[in-house]
């Protein structure tokens, strides 16, 4: 008699088997199949054409009923099996066939993961596995109205786009940073998120979902930091589990999934387990590719033979139309791989390449991906490529050619984009002059065209135009790049983010084409400072691109622990402030209470998870950060001035408190120190300071570039005004022209040396509108800027910075 | 989609003896991407680190220059900045980069779906506990 095979799931896994073995073994076995959902065999990964309307149920179909008619297969429609008897040798579904088995194959696939957050039983909440999801969601677009999806892996983004297809607004809600975070690394990611925002699709990333609201059907969803966003539909897509329960309760070994060794075998050894469900060498997979491979396996060990299964690479594709995407293998970084990256801002294009030992592992094409086969079978055959290594990248028709173009950059500019700022010099206009007129140096196309010839930060980029315009015979003068991620240097970098409105680290790291994929310790805090300040209302600061002393907001010193140091105003204190301090000291036992160099106190060595108690004290006291461990403004000394001095001309300490109040929280290149000084006495040291007052009785004498760090240097007079709102005035303004110009790290001094110290005068002093633009600018940043970073913490804000993850041990448990 | 495999470290052997024991220490979501967090242990405090890219690697949070806490660092790639003098460490070895010279003890760690654990010496958490 004739071995009877039963399988439990009609799903692709054991479909691929069944014709594996029909064509192998034709007649081996009676087989049976139990099906949970009412209808045959599907192609389940064809389901979001079928959502987006490319596609009919008809058209995906693998299996119509006559297959299994002619290959003699009993198929059990929506009979979901409930429980297998294994001394038996049985199995039995819910609606009362049992069947015994010789063999039987668990391939049950996967169930979609519902997030349990109230609300998640509504009407109107739905998952993405089978034809009648996709029912229930075409259901919803003819009511129209909002969808918001849950997970933006593949799922949820296909998910996404059918809908929006179908004419929904939608919504994707994500909770990591960036989307498709498993297959994708960040600067692929970013190029994703930006397409799918061009389709109309808005993304909202690192977003809890809090609850489901909705009454009787859903309504909408509330986030964790409190955001309502109104629909009709949730469509959950936040992973799936492998459906492993069934197998469980019948004593058969599982782990996540059903535990199958190289055979596919289970801990029974008349029981198999294939596709989605099974767990193969600790892994579960969730792609057809593998399960395929699996299956021939299987089906070949039901005949008898002996092959073994060994686990497989993946690769993912994204199905949404227009958007080429593509990764596969293992793309980490690490000190034994290297990487090849190859940006085209222009064209949209992201490749990464990881290599091991002269072997890719692993793959992200992103824009451009014909070549994603050659790669993946590389990946699979563990291809030495050494012999191809440079010109690996531009892929397999790649026929030699060209080094990368370092002006591509700047060649995708608009003609209308703004070159020099400090005299609106655009492109158009560079280009056609340097024409036109036949320029050929660059003094030629400063006198002609007034492009870098002011502050000359944008020298670089004008450089770049005249090497597009006048081909190799154009020789620029070498910039220093900003470091060995990029080749552009700091001044083109700022312009740049400017003119092509970068409005992210990795829009700027894949617009500039950087040839590392997360930056490095040099270039991310500099990015970061060149966003928050051109920025200011719409970036979003990222703290994981600042150093620890401006992530934690104090001083780490030599031994871990950090120093703190409110601010004390112009220097002033008072006896309620003092003792709010000496109780602090005391309460936290603080090793060392100093004054400082800048007319200040630092409370030094205490422990990081002291921080943000030792700050909820000093604030009850009225005290706010000081900013001692800031690019950004600093201290401003002053002396005692008219109100105490017999030879103060003006209010020395009031002036000093009014700008250190007005300009606090501010983000500069480097450090910003002001002082002034109530007469030319000096005696708050206003002459050595990166901008300083002396006031005169005529009024005040305006300083800068002064230094008495690394270098010592006198500072430079700005100009004298007459009153102090024009004091104030200028001086903001001054600050402002220099965080938009200097370089990161770059003191004032060094700045105004490198951009001139007239051209500084004539804007700020001899510049009117220039002036009040810039100090409008410095105004309109300090709206975002002027928040007590130590209160936002106190109120628990960056709360992980300050507990150790774990404590470990019995010795500490004990506390 | 589950697509990603499970990076075991290198340790897997630790799970059956060795007086090693794996130690639950929270969720990779507990650290922020391209940073770090402490744990704390008897032997002094280890530094956690999160890539980019969602890899996690433990190691002795104490720079092999002048003991620098290594966690509070800048997190680029495989390798952190040390935040008192720069030297950069490679996350995965422990050694110094560049032209620099030195190397920290990395500790096994095992990442399952997200929940993170260390090997930990059981033997010397006995001692310590008395
Ligand atoms: C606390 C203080 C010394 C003191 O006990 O008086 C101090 C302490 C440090 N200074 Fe300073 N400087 C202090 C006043 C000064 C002054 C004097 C002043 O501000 O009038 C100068 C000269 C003026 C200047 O800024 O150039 C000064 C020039 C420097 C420099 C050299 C900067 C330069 O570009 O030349 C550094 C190094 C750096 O920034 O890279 C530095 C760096 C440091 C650092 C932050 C070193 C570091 O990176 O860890 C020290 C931090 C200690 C801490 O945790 O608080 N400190 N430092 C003073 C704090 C002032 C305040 O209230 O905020
Ligand atoms: C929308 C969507 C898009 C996808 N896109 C891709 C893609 O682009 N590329 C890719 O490689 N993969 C993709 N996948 C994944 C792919 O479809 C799955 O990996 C594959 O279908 C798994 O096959 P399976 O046979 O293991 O399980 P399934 O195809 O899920 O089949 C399992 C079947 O078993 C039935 N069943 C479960 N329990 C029982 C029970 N107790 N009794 C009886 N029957 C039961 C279920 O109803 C189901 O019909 C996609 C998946 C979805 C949902
Ligand atoms: S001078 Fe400044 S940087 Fe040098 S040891 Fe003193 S506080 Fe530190
Ligand atoms: S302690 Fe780390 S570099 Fe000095």
């Amino acid at each position: 008699m004739k071995q009877k095979l039963v399988i439990i799931g009609n799903g692709m896994a054991p479909g691929r088997m069944l014709e594996e073995l029909f064509e192998q073994a034709p007649g081996l076995y009676d087989v049976v199949i139990f099906n949970a959902e009412p209808r045959v065999n599907y192609d389940r990964i064809m389901l979001s054409p079928v959502l987006s309307g490319e596609k009919l149920y008809e058209d995906i179909v693998i299996h119509g009923d006559d297959w299994y008619a002619r290959h003699g297969v009993t198929l059990h429609k929506g009979a979901k099996v409930t429980g297998i008897d294994r001394a038996a040798k049985t199995v039995t579904s819910a609606n009362g066939v049992t069947e015994s088995y010789d063999k039987l194959v668990i391939a049950t696939g996967s169930l979609p993961f519902i997030i349990p957050v109230p609300g998640h039983a509504l009407p109107g909440v739905l998952a993405y596995r089978d034809l009648d999801d996709v029912e229930k969601m075409l259901d919803a677009t003819r009511r129209g109205g909002r969808a918001i999806v849950i997970g933006a892996g593949l799922l949820g983004l296909e998910a996404a786009y059918g809908l929006k297809r179908q004419g929904m607004d939608v919504t994707v809600i994500h909770i990591m940073p960036t989307i498709m975070e498993r297959q994708l690394d960040p600067p692929a990611a970013y190029l994703l998120e930006k397409a799918l925002n061009d389709r109309g699709i808005e993304i909202i990333t690192k977003a809890n979902t809090k609850r489901i609201v909705g009454e009787d059907k859903v309504e909408g969803i509330e986030l964790e930091d409190g955001r309502v966003i109104e629909g009709t539909i949730v469509v959950m897509a936040v992973g799936i589990r492998p459906a492993a329960q069934l197998a469980k309760e019948a004593g058969v070994v599982t782990n996540r999934g059903i535990v199958v060794d190289d055979g596919m075998m289970t801990s029974d050894g008349s029981i198999y387990a294939l596709g989605e469900c099974a767990e193969h060498r600790g892994v579960c997979y969730g792609l057809v590719a593998p399960l395929y491979e699996s299956a021939k396996t299987l089906a070949d060990r039901l005949i008898g033979g002996a092959s073994e299964y060994r686990g497989s690479v993946v690769n993912t594709k994204l199905k949404v139309t227009g958007i080429n995407l593509f990764s596969a293998g293992d793309f980490a970084e690490g000190e034994d791989r290297e990487e090849i990256v190859l940006r085209d801002a222009t064209a949209g294009v992201y490749k990464r390449l990881v290599l091991k030992d002269n072997r890719i592992v692993g793959a992200v094409l992103y824009g451009e991906t014909a070549d994603g086969a050659w790669f993946f079978d590389m990946i699979k055959r563990g291809t030495d490529i050494s012999e191809m290594r440079d010109t690996l990248i531009f892929g397999q028709a790649y026929q030699g050619g060209s080094p990368l173009d370092p002006t591509a950059a700047v060649a995708a500019l608009p003609d209308d984009a703004e070159i020099c700022g400090c005299n609106g010099v655009c492109k158009s206009k560079i280009v056609g002059t340097i024409t036109a007129k036949g320029l050929t140096s660059l003094d030629d196309v400063r006198a002609h065209t007034k492009a870098s010839a002011s502050c000359g930060s944008c020298t670089g980029l004008v450089e770049q135009l005249m090497v597009l315009t006048l081909g190799d015979s154009y020789n620029p003068s070498a910039v220093q790049p900003m470091c060995t991620c990029t080749e552009l240097g700091h001044d083109d970098v700022r312009r740049l983010i400017v003119a092509k409105g970068l409005k992210t680290i990795p829009a700027v790291m894949q617009e500039l084409e950087w040839k590392t994929s997360c930056g490095c310790a040099k270039c991310r805090p500099a990015l970061n400072y060149y966003l928050v300040c051109d920025w200011p209302d719409e970036y979003a600061d990222d703290y994981q691109s600042r150093f620890i002393n401006e992530r934690v907001h104090a001083n780490i010193q030599k031994d871990g622990t950090y120093s703190v140091v409110p601010r004390m105003w112009g220097g002033v204190t008072n006896a309620g402030e003092l003792r709010a301090i000496a109780d602090v000291v005391d309460k936290f036992e603080i090793p060392m209470v100093k004054v400082t160099g800048g007319q200040r106190i630092d409370l030094l060595g205490i422990h990081k998870e002291d921080l943000p108690a030792v700050w909820a004290d000093l604030g009850k006291a009225g005290f706010v950060s000081g900013q001692a461990y800031a690019k950004g403004l600093r201290t401003v000394k002053t002396c005692v001035g008219t109100d105490w001095c017999r030879f103060g001309t003006q209010d020395s300490t009031g002036l000093g408190i009014r700008l250190e109040k007005f300009m606090w929280g501010s983000w500069t290149p480097a450090k910003l120190k002001l002082a002034v000084s109530g007469c030319p006495r000096n005696c708050a040291e206003a002459t050595c300071k990166d901008i300083g007052v002396i006031c005169v009785d005529s009024g005040y004498e305006i300083h800068f570039a002064g230094a008495a760090g690394l270098d010592i240097k006198g500072t430079e007079v700005l100009g004298l005004v007459a009153t102090e709102d024009d004091a104030l005035e200028h001086i903001v303004a001054l600050a402002q022209m220099y965080r938009e110009q200097g370089r990161y790290l770059e003191r004032i001094y060094k700045w105004a040396k490198r951009v001139g110290l007239d051209e500084i005068r004539r804007q700020i002093m001899g510049d009117a509108e220039k002036r009040k633009g810039y100090f409008d600018r410095f105004v309109f940043s300090q709206t975002f800027a002027q928040v007590d970073p130590w209160s936002e913490r106190v109120s628990g804000k960056d709360k992980h910075e300050f507990k150790p993850m774990a404590v470990v041990g019995m010795a500490e448990a004990a506390e | 989609m589950e697509t990603k495999t499970i990076r075991e470290g290198d340790a897997a052997g630790f799970e059956s003896g060795f007086g090693m024991n794996w130690v639950d220490i929270g969720t990779i979501h507990d650290i922020p991407l391209r940073g770090a967090r402490c744990v704390r242990t008897p032997q002094g405090r280890i530094a956690v680190f999160r890539t980019a890219d969602d890899q996690v690697f433990a190691m002795e949070d104490r720079c092999p220059h002048k003991a620098g806490p290594l966690s509070q660092g800048i997190v680029h790639g495989t390798s952190v900045t040390c935040p008192l003098h720069n030297m950069v460490i490679s996350l995965e070895t422990g050694k110094a980069l560049g032209a620099d010279e030195g190397e920290v003890r990395t500790i096994p760690i095992r990442n399952r779906d997200g929940l993170l654990s260390i090997a930990v010496d059981t033997l010397s958490l006995l001692v310590a506990a008395e």
